[in-house]
Protein backbone atom coordinates (compact mmCIF):
# COMPACT_ATOMS: atom_id res chain seq x y z
CA UNK A 1 0.00 0.00 0.00
CA UNK A 2 1.37 3.44 -0.87
CA UNK A 3 1.85 5.91 2.00
CA UNK A 4 -1.00 8.39 2.39
CA UNK A 5 -2.01 11.17 4.71
CA UNK A 6 -5.31 10.90 6.56
CA UNK A 7 -7.77 13.64 7.48
CA UNK A 8 -11.29 13.55 8.83
CA UNK A 9 -14.09 15.80 7.64
CA UNK A 10 -16.88 17.03 9.90
CA UNK A 11 -19.27 18.40 7.27
CA UNK A 12 -19.76 17.86 3.53
CA UNK A 13 -18.37 21.29 2.58
CA UNK A 14 -15.18 20.63 4.52
CA UNK A 15 -14.91 17.18 2.95
CA UNK A 16 -15.08 18.65 -0.53
CA UNK A 17 -12.49 21.29 0.35
CA UNK A 18 -10.13 18.60 1.66
CA UNK A 19 -10.60 16.38 -1.38
CA UNK A 20 -7.93 18.01 -3.50
CA UNK A 21 -6.32 16.23 -6.42
CA UNK A 22 -4.92 12.83 -5.46
CA UNK A 23 -7.39 12.41 -2.59
CA UNK A 24 -10.05 9.77 -2.10
CA UNK A 25 -13.05 9.74 0.18
CA UNK A 26 -13.04 6.92 2.72
CA UNK A 27 -16.36 5.68 4.09
CA UNK A 28 -16.68 2.01 5.11
CA UNK A 29 -13.47 1.14 3.29
CA UNK A 30 -14.49 -2.42 2.40
CA UNK A 31 -13.66 -1.89 -1.26
CA UNK A 32 -11.15 0.98 -1.16
CA UNK A 33 -8.82 -0.51 1.48
CA UNK A 34 -8.67 -3.74 -0.52
CA UNK A 35 -7.92 -1.90 -3.76
CA UNK A 36 -5.21 0.13 -2.04
CA UNK A 37 -3.61 -3.01 -0.64
CA UNK A 38 -3.57 -4.43 -4.19
CA UNK A 39 -1.93 -1.23 -5.47
CA UNK A 40 -4.86 -0.48 -7.78
CA UNK A 41 -5.97 2.63 -5.92
CA UNK A 42 -3.05 4.81 -4.82
CA UNK A 43 -4.47 7.95 -3.18
CA UNK A 44 -2.03 10.39 -1.60
CA UNK A 45 -4.63 11.42 0.91
CA UNK A 46 -7.70 9.82 2.42
CA UNK A 47 -10.51 12.11 3.49
CA UNK A 48 -12.46 10.11 6.05
CA UNK A 49 -16.13 11.01 5.61
CA UNK A 50 -17.28 8.28 8.00
CA UNK A 51 -18.37 10.78 10.62
CA UNK A 52 -20.33 13.15 8.38
CA UNK A 53 -24.01 13.42 9.37
CA UNK A 54 -25.16 11.49 6.29
CA UNK A 55 -26.14 8.15 7.80
CA UNK A 56 -29.84 8.80 8.41
CA UNK A 57 -32.90 7.37 6.70
CA UNK A 58 -35.76 9.88 6.47
CA UNK A 59 -39.27 9.98 5.07
CA UNK A 60 -39.78 12.31 2.13
CA UNK A 61 -42.99 14.26 1.64
CA UNK A 62 -45.33 12.24 -0.59
CA UNK A 63 -44.25 8.83 0.67
CA UNK A 64 -40.68 8.48 -0.59
CA UNK A 65 -37.61 7.71 1.44
CA UNK A 66 -34.18 9.37 1.59
CA UNK A 67 -31.27 7.11 2.48
CA UNK A 68 -28.10 8.87 3.59
CA UNK A 69 -24.97 7.96 1.66
CA UNK A 70 -23.30 6.77 4.87
CA UNK A 71 -26.12 4.48 5.98
CA UNK A 72 -24.63 1.03 6.43
CA UNK A 73 -26.00 -1.73 4.22
CA UNK A 74 -27.18 -3.75 7.24
CA UNK A 75 -29.04 -0.75 8.62
CA UNK A 76 -30.80 -0.09 5.32
CA UNK A 77 -31.82 -3.72 4.84
CA UNK A 78 -33.19 -3.84 8.40
CA UNK A 79 -35.03 -0.50 8.35
CA UNK A 80 -38.76 -1.14 8.88
CA UNK A 81 -39.74 1.47 6.25
CA UNK A 82 -37.44 -0.09 3.69
CA UNK A 83 -38.76 -3.57 4.45
CA UNK A 84 -42.35 -2.38 4.33
CA UNK A 85 -42.28 -0.08 1.30
CA UNK A 86 -39.20 -1.24 -0.65
CA UNK A 87 -38.72 -4.94 0.21
CA UNK A 88 -36.89 -5.34 -3.11
CA UNK A 89 -34.04 -3.18 -1.79
CA UNK A 90 -33.78 -5.07 1.49
CA UNK A 91 -33.81 -8.38 -0.37
CA UNK A 92 -31.09 -7.33 -2.81
CA UNK A 93 -28.83 -6.04 -0.04
CA UNK A 94 -28.99 -9.21 2.04
CA UNK A 95 -28.19 -11.20 -1.09
CA UNK A 96 -24.88 -9.41 -1.44
CA UNK A 97 -21.54 -9.79 0.38
CA UNK A 98 -21.48 -11.14 3.96
CA UNK A 99 -22.93 -9.81 7.22
CA UNK A 100 -19.47 -8.53 8.24
CA UNK A 101 -19.13 -6.55 5.02
CA UNK A 102 -22.71 -5.28 5.13
CA UNK A 103 -22.13 -3.99 8.67
CA UNK A 104 -19.33 -1.82 7.36
CA UNK A 105 -20.23 -0.99 3.74
CA UNK A 106 -22.20 2.18 3.10
CA UNK A 107 -24.86 2.89 0.51
CA UNK A 108 -22.66 5.50 -1.21
CA UNK A 109 -19.72 3.12 -1.27
CA UNK A 110 -21.86 0.31 -2.64
CA UNK A 111 -22.88 2.65 -5.47
CA UNK A 112 -19.22 3.42 -6.22
CA UNK A 113 -17.74 -0.03 -5.75
CA UNK A 114 -15.47 -1.13 -8.53
CA UNK A 115 -15.60 -4.23 -10.66
CA UNK A 116 -14.31 -7.59 -9.47
CA UNK A 117 -12.89 -8.44 -12.92
CA UNK A 118 -9.76 -10.55 -12.32
CA UNK A 119 -7.82 -8.63 -14.97
CA UNK A 120 -8.62 -5.34 -13.22
CA UNK A 121 -7.24 -6.82 -10.00
CA UNK A 122 -4.14 -8.31 -11.63
CA UNK A 123 -1.65 -5.51 -12.21
CA UNK A 124 0.29 -7.63 -14.71
CA UNK A 125 -2.69 -7.83 -17.07
CA UNK A 126 -3.85 -5.25 -19.59
CA UNK A 127 -6.80 -3.30 -18.23
CA UNK A 128 -8.08 -0.02 -19.59
CA UNK A 129 -10.04 0.59 -16.43
CA UNK A 130 -6.86 0.54 -14.37
CA UNK A 131 -4.65 2.12 -16.99
CA UNK A 132 -6.48 4.22 -19.62
CA UNK A 133 -5.83 2.99 -23.13
CA UNK A 134 -4.12 -0.24 -22.06
CA UNK A 135 -6.65 -2.56 -23.73
CA UNK A 136 -8.47 -5.50 -22.16
CA UNK A 137 -7.09 -8.97 -21.48
CA UNK A 138 -10.55 -10.21 -20.56
CA UNK A 139 -11.76 -10.04 -24.18
CA UNK A 140 -9.96 -13.27 -25.08
CA UNK A 141 -9.25 -14.36 -21.55
CA UNK A 142 -11.16 -16.17 -18.84
CA UNK A 143 -14.36 -14.18 -19.23
CA UNK A 144 -16.97 -16.38 -17.64
CA UNK A 145 -18.02 -13.66 -15.17
CA UNK A 146 -18.07 -10.87 -17.74
CA UNK A 147 -20.62 -8.68 -19.47
CA UNK A 148 -22.91 -9.66 -22.33
CA UNK A 149 -24.75 -6.32 -22.57
CA UNK A 150 -23.53 -2.73 -22.84
CA UNK A 151 -19.85 -3.63 -23.07
CA UNK A 152 -17.43 -2.96 -25.90
CA UNK A 153 -13.95 -3.76 -27.11
CA UNK A 154 -12.38 -1.54 -24.44
CA UNK A 155 -13.79 -3.36 -21.41
CA UNK A 156 -16.22 -6.17 -20.60
CA UNK A 157 -16.17 -5.93 -16.81
CA UNK A 158 -19.46 -6.03 -14.90
CA UNK A 159 -20.69 -3.84 -12.09
CA UNK A 160 -20.79 -6.12 -9.05
CA UNK A 161 -23.53 -4.53 -6.91
CA UNK A 162 -26.77 -6.26 -5.94
CA UNK A 163 -28.13 -3.17 -4.18
CA UNK A 164 -27.86 -1.04 -7.33
CA UNK A 165 -29.92 -3.51 -9.36
CA UNK A 166 -32.81 -3.04 -6.95
CA UNK A 167 -32.28 0.73 -6.91
CA UNK A 168 -32.48 0.78 -10.72
CA UNK A 169 -35.80 -1.07 -10.61
CA UNK A 170 -37.09 1.35 -7.97
CA UNK A 171 -36.28 4.47 -10.06
CA UNK A 172 -33.94 5.72 -7.32
CA UNK A 173 -32.25 9.11 -7.65
CA UNK A 174 -28.71 9.94 -6.52
CA UNK A 175 -28.20 13.23 -4.68
CA UNK A 176 -24.80 14.85 -5.15
CA UNK A 177 -23.54 17.87 -3.18
CA UNK A 178 -23.64 21.02 -5.28
CA UNK A 179 -25.34 19.70 -8.40
CA UNK A 180 -28.64 18.40 -9.71
CA UNK A 181 -29.74 14.91 -8.68
CA UNK A 182 -29.02 12.10 -11.16
CA UNK A 183 -31.33 9.13 -11.76
CA UNK A 184 -29.61 5.94 -10.61
CA UNK A 185 -30.11 4.46 -14.07
CA UNK A 186 -27.99 7.30 -15.53
CA UNK A 187 -25.41 7.45 -12.73
CA UNK A 188 -23.13 4.68 -13.99
CA UNK A 189 -21.60 5.00 -17.45
CA UNK A 190 -20.95 2.42 -20.14
CA UNK A 191 -17.26 1.93 -20.93
CA UNK A 192 -17.19 3.32 -24.49
CA UNK A 193 -13.58 4.36 -25.07
CA UNK A 194 -13.10 5.43 -21.44
CA UNK A 195 -13.69 2.41 -19.21
CA UNK A 196 -11.87 4.14 -16.35
CA UNK A 197 -14.69 6.72 -16.17
CA UNK A 198 -17.37 4.73 -14.38
CA UNK A 199 -19.90 7.29 -13.15
CA UNK A 200 -21.06 10.83 -13.78
CA UNK A 201 -19.25 11.98 -10.61
CA UNK A 202 -16.47 14.46 -11.25
CA UNK A 203 -13.34 14.35 -9.09
CA UNK A 204 -14.08 15.59 -5.57
CA UNK A 205 -17.85 15.37 -5.91
CA UNK A 206 -19.68 13.78 -3.01
CA UNK A 207 -22.79 11.60 -3.05
CA UNK A 208 -24.93 12.71 -0.10
CA UNK A 209 -28.00 10.46 -0.31
CA UNK A 210 -30.25 8.32 -2.46
CA UNK A 211 -33.95 9.10 -2.86
CA UNK A 212 -36.53 6.39 -3.37
CA UNK A 213 -39.68 7.79 -4.95
CA UNK A 214 -43.00 6.49 -3.65
CA UNK A 215 -44.09 3.27 -5.33
CA UNK A 216 -47.60 1.86 -5.55
CA UNK A 217 -48.15 -1.42 -3.72
CA UNK A 218 -47.06 -4.20 -6.02
CA UNK A 219 -45.12 -7.36 -6.43
CA UNK A 220 -41.34 -7.34 -6.35
CA UNK A 221 -38.70 -10.02 -6.35
CA UNK A 222 -34.91 -10.22 -6.47
CA UNK A 223 -33.46 -13.41 -7.90
CA UNK A 224 -29.74 -14.10 -7.92
CA UNK A 225 -27.79 -17.01 -9.36
CA UNK A 226 -24.20 -17.47 -8.21
CA UNK A 227 -21.53 -20.13 -8.01
CA UNK A 228 -22.21 -20.99 -4.38
CA UNK A 229 -25.23 -20.74 -2.13
CA UNK A 230 -24.18 -17.49 -0.49
CA UNK A 231 -21.43 -14.88 -0.31
CA UNK A 232 -20.58 -14.73 -4.01
CA UNK A 233 -21.05 -12.20 -6.78
CA UNK A 234 -23.90 -12.72 -9.19
CA UNK A 235 -23.54 -14.65 -12.39
CA UNK A 236 -26.90 -13.12 -13.23
CA UNK A 237 -29.44 -11.40 -11.01
CA UNK A 238 -32.77 -9.77 -11.73
CA UNK A 239 -34.91 -7.28 -9.86
CA UNK A 240 -38.54 -7.07 -10.92
CA UNK A 241 -41.33 -4.78 -9.79
CA UNK A 242 -44.88 -4.95 -11.13
CA UNK A 243 -48.02 -3.07 -10.19
CA UNK A 244 -51.35 -4.30 -11.55
CA UNK A 245 -54.55 -2.28 -11.91
CA UNK A 246 -57.69 -4.15 -12.93
CA UNK A 247 -55.57 -7.06 -14.08
CA UNK A 248 -53.26 -4.91 -16.23
CA UNK A 249 -49.68 -4.03 -15.40
CA UNK A 250 -49.55 -0.24 -15.12
CA UNK A 251 -45.94 -0.35 -13.99
CA UNK A 252 -43.27 -2.88 -14.91
CA UNK A 253 -39.62 -2.57 -13.94
CA UNK A 254 -36.94 -5.08 -14.86
CA UNK A 255 -33.28 -4.60 -13.92
CA UNK A 256 -30.44 -7.05 -14.40
CA UNK A 257 -27.17 -7.54 -12.53
CA UNK A 258 -24.05 -9.48 -13.44
CA UNK A 259 -24.55 -8.99 -17.17
CA UNK A 260 -23.45 -5.42 -17.89
CA UNK A 261 -20.98 -2.70 -16.85
CA UNK A 262 -23.81 -1.01 -14.95
CA UNK A 263 -27.09 -1.96 -13.31
CA UNK A 264 -29.04 -2.78 -16.46
CA UNK A 265 -32.62 -1.67 -17.04
CA UNK A 266 -34.46 -3.72 -19.66
CA UNK A 267 -36.53 -0.77 -20.92
CA UNK A 268 -37.84 -2.40 -24.08
CA UNK A 269 -38.99 -5.48 -22.23
CA UNK A 270 -40.74 -3.22 -19.71
CA UNK A 271 -42.54 -1.34 -22.50
CA UNK A 272 -43.64 -4.56 -24.11
CA UNK A 273 -45.32 -5.66 -20.89
CA UNK A 274 -46.76 -2.38 -19.67
CA UNK A 275 -50.55 -2.27 -20.03
CA UNK A 276 -50.82 -6.01 -20.57
CA UNK A 277 -52.07 -8.78 -18.33
CA UNK A 278 -48.56 -10.27 -18.20
CA UNK A 279 -49.51 -13.53 -19.85
CA UNK A 280 -46.88 -16.21 -20.29
CA UNK A 281 -46.49 -15.68 -24.00
CA UNK A 282 -45.73 -11.97 -23.53
CA UNK A 283 -43.37 -12.68 -20.66
CA UNK A 284 -41.41 -15.04 -22.92
CA UNK A 285 -41.26 -12.33 -25.57
CA UNK A 286 -40.11 -9.75 -23.04
CA UNK A 287 -37.35 -12.06 -21.82
CA UNK A 288 -36.21 -12.50 -25.42
CA UNK A 289 -36.31 -8.76 -25.99
CA UNK A 290 -34.27 -8.01 -22.86
CA UNK A 291 -31.38 -10.11 -24.12
CA UNK A 292 -31.79 -9.42 -27.86
CA UNK A 293 -28.59 -7.38 -27.99
CA UNK A 294 -26.52 -9.78 -25.87
CA UNK A 295 -23.00 -10.37 -27.16
CA UNK A 296 -21.52 -13.24 -25.19
CA UNK A 297 -17.83 -14.10 -25.17
CA UNK A 298 -16.11 -17.47 -25.20
CA UNK A 299 -16.83 -18.46 -21.61
CA UNK A 300 -20.08 -16.68 -20.78
CA UNK A 301 -22.42 -17.90 -23.51
CA UNK A 302 -24.63 -19.32 -20.73
CA UNK A 303 -25.50 -15.86 -19.40
CA UNK A 304 -28.18 -14.72 -21.87
CA UNK A 305 -30.19 -17.91 -21.41
CA UNK A 306 -29.73 -17.77 -17.65
CA UNK A 307 -30.93 -14.15 -17.67
CA UNK A 308 -33.98 -14.99 -19.82
CA UNK A 309 -34.93 -17.80 -17.45
CA UNK A 310 -34.54 -15.59 -14.40
CA UNK A 311 -36.68 -12.85 -15.97
CA UNK A 312 -39.40 -15.36 -16.80
CA UNK A 313 -39.32 -16.85 -13.31
CA UNK A 314 -39.43 -13.44 -11.64
CA UNK A 315 -42.30 -12.18 -13.80
CA UNK A 316 -44.36 -15.35 -13.59
CA UNK A 317 -44.02 -15.10 -9.84
CA UNK A 318 -45.30 -11.53 -10.14
CA UNK A 319 -48.68 -12.48 -11.57
CA UNK A 320 -49.46 -15.45 -9.36
CA UNK B 1 5.77 7.70 6.44
CA UNK B 2 2.63 9.56 7.61
CA UNK B 3 1.70 8.36 11.06
CA UNK B 4 -1.19 9.21 13.30
CA UNK B 5 -2.26 9.01 16.93
CA UNK B 6 -4.96 6.36 17.44
CA UNK B 7 -6.95 5.96 20.64
CA UNK B 8 -9.03 2.85 20.93
CA UNK B 9 -10.23 0.41 23.51
CA UNK B 10 -9.68 -3.31 23.08
CA UNK B 11 -11.47 -5.78 25.34
CA UNK B 12 -12.08 -3.01 27.84
CA UNK B 13 -8.49 -1.75 27.92
CA UNK B 14 -7.64 1.67 26.51
CA UNK B 15 -4.68 2.12 24.19
CA UNK B 16 -3.00 5.12 22.59
CA UNK B 17 -0.79 4.24 19.68
CA UNK B 18 1.28 6.07 17.11
CA UNK B 19 0.57 4.17 13.88
CA UNK B 20 1.43 4.37 10.21
CA UNK B 21 -1.83 5.45 8.52
CA UNK B 22 -1.78 2.21 6.50
CA UNK B 23 -2.06 -0.13 9.48
CA UNK B 24 -5.23 -2.22 9.40
CA UNK B 25 -7.19 -2.93 12.54
CA UNK B 26 -6.09 -6.57 12.12
CA UNK B 27 -2.39 -5.70 12.06
CA UNK B 28 -2.88 -3.24 14.90
CA UNK B 29 -4.31 -6.03 17.06
CA UNK B 30 -1.76 -8.67 16.11
CA UNK B 31 1.45 -6.72 15.58
CA UNK B 32 1.06 -3.73 17.90
CA UNK B 33 -1.06 -5.11 20.74
CA UNK B 34 0.12 -8.75 20.60
CA UNK B 35 -3.46 -10.01 20.47
CA UNK B 36 -2.79 -12.87 18.08
CA UNK B 37 -6.10 -14.67 18.61
CA UNK B 38 -7.50 -12.78 15.63
CA UNK B 39 -6.19 -14.49 12.49
CA UNK B 40 -5.10 -13.20 9.10
CA UNK B 41 -6.48 -15.48 6.39
CA UNK B 42 -6.93 -13.81 3.02
CA UNK B 43 -6.32 -10.16 4.03
CA UNK B 44 -8.94 -9.13 1.45
CA UNK B 45 -12.31 -9.57 3.13
CA UNK B 46 -13.09 -12.93 1.60
CA UNK B 47 -12.61 -15.44 4.43
CA UNK B 48 -13.77 -13.94 7.75
CA UNK B 49 -10.86 -15.30 9.82
CA UNK B 50 -10.13 -11.76 11.05
CA UNK B 51 -13.68 -11.12 12.31
CA UNK B 52 -13.84 -8.93 15.44
CA UNK B 53 -16.52 -6.70 16.91
CA UNK B 54 -16.26 -2.92 16.51
CA UNK B 55 -18.72 -1.18 18.82
CA UNK B 56 -20.56 -4.49 19.04
CA UNK B 57 -20.83 -5.13 15.29
CA UNK B 58 -18.88 -7.87 13.51
CA UNK B 59 -16.51 -6.65 10.80
CA UNK B 60 -13.57 -7.94 8.79
CA UNK B 61 -10.68 -6.28 10.63
CA UNK B 62 -8.43 -6.64 7.55
CA UNK B 63 -10.58 -4.14 5.64
CA UNK B 64 -10.76 -1.55 8.42
CA UNK B 65 -7.93 0.88 8.92
CA UNK B 66 -6.92 1.30 12.55
CA UNK B 67 -7.39 5.08 12.22
CA UNK B 68 -11.05 4.48 11.38
CA UNK B 69 -11.45 3.03 14.88
CA UNK B 70 -10.68 6.26 16.72
CA UNK B 71 -12.44 6.03 20.12
CA UNK B 72 -14.07 2.72 19.18
CA UNK B 73 -14.55 -0.28 21.46
CA UNK B 74 -13.05 -3.41 19.92
CA UNK B 75 -13.85 -6.91 21.13
CA UNK B 76 -11.65 -9.81 20.02
CA UNK B 77 -11.77 -13.53 20.71
CA UNK B 78 -9.64 -12.87 23.81
CA UNK B 79 -12.32 -10.59 25.28
CA UNK B 80 -15.61 -12.20 24.32
CA UNK B 81 -16.48 -13.38 27.82
CA UNK B 82 -19.46 -15.61 28.56
CA UNK B 83 -21.09 -16.12 25.14
CA UNK B 84 -17.67 -16.77 23.66
CA UNK B 85 -16.92 -19.37 26.32
CA UNK B 86 -20.18 -21.24 25.67
CA UNK B 87 -19.41 -21.33 21.95
CA UNK B 88 -15.80 -22.41 22.53
CA UNK B 89 -16.95 -25.38 24.54
CA UNK B 90 -19.66 -26.25 22.01
CA UNK B 91 -17.11 -26.09 19.16
CA UNK B 92 -14.94 -28.61 21.02
CA UNK B 93 -17.89 -30.87 21.81
CA UNK B 94 -19.12 -30.90 18.21
CA UNK B 95 -15.76 -31.01 16.41
CA UNK B 96 -16.39 -27.57 14.93
CA UNK B 97 -12.80 -27.38 13.75
CA UNK B 98 -9.84 -29.31 12.45
CA UNK B 99 -6.89 -26.95 12.11
CA UNK B 100 -8.62 -24.26 14.17
CA UNK B 101 -7.33 -21.29 12.18
CA UNK B 102 -10.78 -19.95 11.29
CA UNK B 103 -12.22 -20.69 14.74
CA UNK B 104 -11.68 -17.31 16.48
CA UNK B 105 -13.37 -15.61 13.55
CA UNK B 106 -16.17 -18.17 13.53
CA UNK B 107 -16.82 -17.62 17.23
CA UNK B 108 -16.71 -13.82 17.09
CA UNK B 109 -19.00 -13.96 14.08
CA UNK B 110 -21.43 -16.38 15.77
CA UNK B 111 -21.67 -14.24 18.91
CA UNK B 112 -22.55 -11.18 16.83
CA UNK B 113 -24.85 -13.21 14.59
CA UNK B 114 -26.99 -14.29 17.55
CA UNK B 115 -27.30 -10.65 18.59
CA UNK B 116 -28.24 -9.59 15.05
CA UNK B 117 -30.86 -12.31 14.87
CA UNK B 118 -32.40 -11.20 18.18
CA UNK B 119 -32.37 -7.59 16.95
CA UNK B 120 -34.36 -8.57 13.84
CA UNK B 121 -31.64 -8.00 11.23
CA UNK B 122 -32.93 -9.76 8.08
CA UNK B 123 -31.09 -12.40 6.04
CA UNK B 124 -31.51 -13.79 2.54
CA UNK B 125 -33.07 -16.96 3.97
CA UNK B 126 -35.73 -15.16 5.97
CA UNK B 127 -36.87 -18.16 8.02
CA UNK B 128 -39.26 -17.61 10.92
CA UNK B 129 -36.79 -19.17 13.36
CA UNK B 130 -33.07 -19.84 13.56
CA UNK B 131 -33.12 -22.91 11.32
CA UNK B 132 -30.01 -24.65 10.05
CA UNK B 133 -30.37 -22.86 6.72
CA UNK B 134 -30.64 -19.56 8.56
CA UNK B 135 -27.51 -20.22 10.64
CA UNK B 136 -25.56 -21.26 7.55
CA UNK B 137 -26.61 -18.13 5.66
CA UNK B 138 -25.84 -15.83 8.58
CA UNK B 139 -22.38 -17.36 8.99
CA UNK B 140 -21.63 -17.40 5.26
CA UNK B 141 -18.95 -14.75 5.75
CA UNK B 142 -16.71 -17.22 7.61
CA UNK B 143 -15.03 -19.86 5.49
CA UNK B 144 -13.54 -23.06 6.89
CA UNK B 145 -11.10 -24.71 4.50
CA UNK B 146 -11.10 -27.89 6.59
CA UNK B 147 -14.82 -28.11 5.89
CA UNK B 148 -15.90 -28.44 9.52
CA UNK B 149 -19.18 -26.72 8.69
CA UNK B 150 -21.42 -29.46 10.08
CA UNK B 151 -19.67 -29.29 13.44
CA UNK B 152 -19.76 -25.49 13.44
CA UNK B 153 -23.48 -25.60 12.67
CA UNK B 154 -24.13 -28.09 15.48
CA UNK B 155 -22.17 -25.98 17.96
CA UNK B 156 -23.93 -22.75 17.07
CA UNK B 157 -27.33 -24.45 17.02
CA UNK B 158 -26.72 -25.78 20.52
CA UNK B 159 -25.73 -22.39 21.95
CA UNK B 160 -28.57 -20.61 20.14
CA UNK B 161 -31.14 -22.74 21.99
Amino acid sequence: MNPFSYVTATDPAEARALAAEGAKYLAGGTNLVDLMREGIETPERLVDIGRLPLAGIEDLPGGGLRIGALARNTRVAADPRVRDRYPLLSEAIVNGASPQLRNRATVGGNLLQRTRCGYFYDRHSACGKREPGAGCDALDGFNRMHAVLGAGESCIAVHPSDMCVALAALDAVVNIAGRDPVPLADFHLLPGDTPHVETVLRPGELVTSIDLPPVPPGHSVYLKVRDRASYAFALVSVAVFTHLEDGRASRVRIALGGVAPKPWRAYEAERLLTGTSLDDHLIDQAAERALADARPREHNAFKPELARRLIRRALKGACS
Amino acid sequence: MPSIQVRLSVNGRRHELELDTRVSLLDCLREHLALTGTKKGCDQGACGACTVLVDGERVNSCLVLAVQCQDAEITTIEGLGEPGQALREAFVRHDGLQCGYCTPGQICSAVAMLGEYDAGVPSAVGAASLTDAEIRERLAGNLCRCGAYNGILAAVREVAR
